[in-house]
């Protein structure tokens, strides 16, 4: 006892330094790290959505001055625009899984009538000839290719913070530290999965 | 008091040995070919020649903006999608500088017949999808297409700086590392202790004032109040009960806090590896364009 009382800040700084290094390193900011991981991963697939959402009033616009009469897909895309638009995102959309359903229900309802309208236009070789046309539909590919690269990002966030949510020792320090942690919502898989129609020449 | 202390203080600590038995890491990498210079040419599409010369012009590039690109061939996709591989690729790599994200990539599958240019987060507003799909469409494309591996690749290449000329912003400065801060706090704070502890012969007040600034600096730091009033206990009771009452050690504790603070907790800084070439940790978000031929 002597001996140590000689050295108390020494010791004092060690234990801190030690106490600080050890917490942290078995996980004790898991949760928050991953939370904030899966909210930045989150508002990234919001970004890349609203940019697409941005590109089609243009694109609809451009395809209609050479294929006005393919007013069944053209509609489509627009009203499928309109009800993206128009959503509303609760604040806890990601642990609420009624609105993510919403959610992803709409943006796909657009996909699909995106790759539609494209697979009509292969049949206007004026359009396609068009720089305007061919500059939106690289930026709409590009904007599909962000989308996918946000959605796995975030899906794997998601998959780590339940992950660490739901097992030991990630279980333990939810129930000591962060008991208002909840699971998140995520894409389901299949749509990932599935390939995208290839538009064979 | 102490009692309370003794009960709940070896509840995160045991917790926390518990937890380090559960921790494992098990992560399966795809398979990407190594980074081995500014010009990967795994396909073997490029004679040694030009393999040079785009590699002179690549460094030159970096040095001039500060961006990073990276010309990659690869005989197969090994069942990917191109823009699939290419971004993870990117990432892999981490090519581009990390807070600036402004790498590019130029992947040529052989055998696949796909082509892409990758670009990283930071770049995207200069080398856009759009501008990539021209390069790959108009420059890269018809010369594939005559088996002119070389040609294409070299235009394609010049297209894409060009493009990114003039984009050079100057490195921002690095920000200090945070826990470099926190130490040093502790050790102002620890230090400011003794002192006030040698001055007033109060082990009292000493011990107060420090476990008031840990637990502060312990919640904001590790981001819980909880923890943060753990270790304010833990530091005032050994201040106040080991301490002793405030006699000469004050000055003993200078002498060792001055030992402690140089052995030193500096962050460690980038190695840039001298003339082998590294990426940067920069990220990509899918950004760019691919073609077929």
């Amino acid at each position: 006892m002597q001996r140590i009382a000689q050295y108390p800040t020494f010791l004092l700084l060690a234990t801190l330094a030690l106490s600080a290094m050890f917490l942290n390193g078995c996980g004790i900011n898991n949760i928050p790290t991953y939370d904030e991981a899966v909210k930045a991963d989150w508002s990234q697939v919001l970004n890349q959505y609203q940019r697409r959402a941005e590109l089609v009033p243009n694109l609809v616009a451009t395809v209609k001055g050479y294929a006005a009469h393919e007013k069944e897909v053209l509609i489509e895309v627009t009203e499928a625009r309109a009800r993206v638009g128009q959503m509303n995102l609760p604040d806890n959309i990601l642990s609420n899984p009624e609105a993510f359903r919403q959610f992803q229900a709409n943006q796909d309802a657009l996909s699909s009538a995106l790759s539609r309208l494209l697979v009509v236009v292969e049949r206007y070789p004026d359009l396609k000839a068009n720089q305007n046309f061919l500059q939106l539909q690289s930026q709409l590919e590009g904007t599909e290719n962000r989308i996918s690269v946000a959605r796995r990002d975030y899906i794997n966030a998601v998959k780590r913070y339940n992950t660490e949510l739901r097992t030991i020792p990630g279980r333990w320090w939810k129930r000591f530290m962060y008991p208002e942690s909840e699971l998140r919502e995520t894409f389901t898989v299949a749509e990932e999965l599935q390939l995208a129609p290839k538009v064979e020449f | 008091m102490k009692m309370v202390l003794l009960r709940t203080a070896p509840f995160p600590i045991g917790l926390c040995l518990l937890a380090l038995l559960f921790t494992g890491i098990a992560r399966a990498a795809p398979d990407f070919p190594q980074l081995t210079g500014r010009v990967v040419d795994n396909a073997n599409l490029l004679s040694p020649s030009i393999e040079q010369q785009l590699a002179g012009q690549l460094k030159q590039h970096e040095q001039d903006t500060g961006n990073q690109v990276v010309v990659v061939t690869i005989t197969s996709l090994q069942g990917y999608a191109i823009d699939d591989y290419g971004y993870q690729l990117g990432r892999h790599w981490g090519i581009g500088q990390a807070d600036r994200n402004n790498g590019a990539l130029l992947i040529v599958a052989a055998d696949d017949r796909e082509v892409r240019i990758e670009v990283g987060y930071g770049l995207e507003g200069t080398l856009t999808d759009a501008r990539s799909h021209d390069i790959i469409q108009q420059v890269i494309l018809p010369q594939f297409r005559n088996n002119r591996y070389e040609d294409g690749i070299v235009r394609g290449t010049e297209a894409i700086l060009g493009t990114l000329q003039g984009t050079y912003e100057p490195p921002e400065k690095t920000t200090p590392d945070i826990s470099g801060l926190f130490y040093s706090l502790v050790i102002i704070l620890i230090s400011a202790g003794e002192f006030v502890a040698a001055r007033f012969g109060s082990r009292m007040i000493s011990a107060g004032v420090l476990g008031a600034i840990t637990v502060l600096v312990g919640w904001q730091v590790l981001g819980s109040l909880k923890i943060g009033l753990l270790l304010g206990f833990f530091v005032v009771i050994f201040h106040f009960f080991i301490g002793g009452g405030g006699g000469p050690t004050g000055s003993h504790g200078k002498r060792y806090y001055r030992r402690g603070s140089s052995s030193g907790f500096g962050s460690g800084g980038f190695s840039s590896g001298g003339g082998s070439f590294g990426g940067g940790g920069g990220s990509f978000g899918g950004g760019g364009a691919s073609g077929r031929w």
